[in-house]
């Protein structure tokens, strides 16, 4: 076995397969930013996937995807499948972060400032 | 009081709750302190970068103004991202993930700015692409005694089209330049701001931030 093969044993990937069905990040669905706020819509139902129940605990106040996969210890990529699952199923909502454009607006920019002036 | 009990004192079963965990059914999963939770008020977030070489102070700066004690998420690199070459070219890493730290600032009600730190090294860039996308900007963190990580992370951001400033952590053991050498020595057009700071403290790392800003705005003054 290659060293390189020993890397990916060390990351155990059948782990994260299983949680994820086999799918990979960034499917077509949603777009997921790591500063998308997630918030939850319902409880957990009964018999969810613990990753799913898990997801929908934290959620109970909103919760940036980022710091999601912190607190699961997850890969960003797969908090991002589950995040999908549950947004199909409308169990949680996603609140886009700004700016979505490549220009920074410059209200935006003044609240940061304002935000900042405050610490 | 039973001296003989093998049940741990209250303190100690708070200090052996688990920390890190490598299975995830074993274990809870730990979620955010209450006074860390968002209020539901909080409906969009902005993020800024914080980018340097290892040890440059990146965590510390997060960690100097953050309203949380900074989490760490990490991506995975995919055979898909990085090639052969480059997973071999890192030497003696064993691991295929790469830990980002960050922290995050309450601006007001609704408006959360959430701060990343990122590797500079140019094997790191795999995790640019989320990263970058829709960010505000970046504050390339600099130590003097190190200066060619930041010269591809310079050239790397002007690619991609990312405002930035120049933030000089001030190690008390670094060599101290001129303002206006270091933006020679970093090849740094005029316009892009080049401040010193101590990442250790709030007040010194907030200015950064309000640097960055402060030159956001006047791009976006300026409609460029």
């Amino acid at each position: 076995m290659s060293a390189a093969g020993q890397e990916w044993e060390d990351e155990s990937p059948e782990r994260l397969y299983v949680i994820t069905g086999g799918r990979t990040g960034a499917a077509d669905t949603f777009s997921l930013d790591l500063v998308t706020l997630i918030v939850a819509k319902t409880s957990p139902r009964p018999g969810a996937q613990p990753e799913h129940a898990a997801i929908m605990r934290l959620c109970h106040s909103p919760l940036s995807v980022a710091e999601l996969s912190a607190y699961l210890k997850l890969p960003v990529s797969v908090v991002t499948v589950l995040l999908g699952d549950l947004l199909a199923d409308g169990r949680v909502v996603a609140r886009a972060p700004v700016p979505p454009a490549e220009l920074p607006d410059r209200s935006l920019i003044e609240a940061v400032i304002h935000g900042l002036q405050q610490l | 009081m039973d001296f003989n009990s093998s049940e741990p004192a209250a303190g100690q079963a708070l200090a052996e709750q688990p920390v890190a965990g490598q299975t995830f059914a074993a274990e809870p999963v730990v979620g955010p302190r209450s006074e860390d939770e968002l209020p539901d008020s909080a409906t969009a977030a902005v993020k800024v970068v914080i980018v340097g070489g290892f040890g440059v102070g990146k965590t510390t700066l997060v960690g100097a103004v953050s309203e949380i004690r900074p989490l760490t998420t990490e991506e995975t690199m995919t055979q898909a991202g990085v090639g052969v070459d480059d997973t071999l070219g890192i030497e003696r890493k064993t691991s295929t993930t790469v830990a980002m730290d960050f922290g995050r600032i309450s601006l007001n009600k609704e408006l959360v700015l959430y701060l990343f730190g990122t590797p500079g090294q140019q094997r790191f860039w795999f995790l640019w692409n989320g990263l970058f996308d829709g960010a505000l900007g970046a504050v390339v963190l600099v130590d003097t005694r190190r200066l060619e990580v930041s010269f591809d992370v310079i050239g790397r951001l002007e690619e991609r089209g990312v405002p930035f400033v120049v933030a000089v952590n001030s190690f008390p053991d670094a060599p101290t330049y001129p303002v206006e050498e270091l933006r020679g020595a970093l090849d740094l057009p005029p316009e892009v701001p080049i401040v010193n700071c101590d990442a250790r403290l709030r007040t010194s790392s907030r200015d950064v931030l309000m640097t960055l800003m402060h030159y956001l705005h006047g791009l976006a003054a300026a409609g460029t």
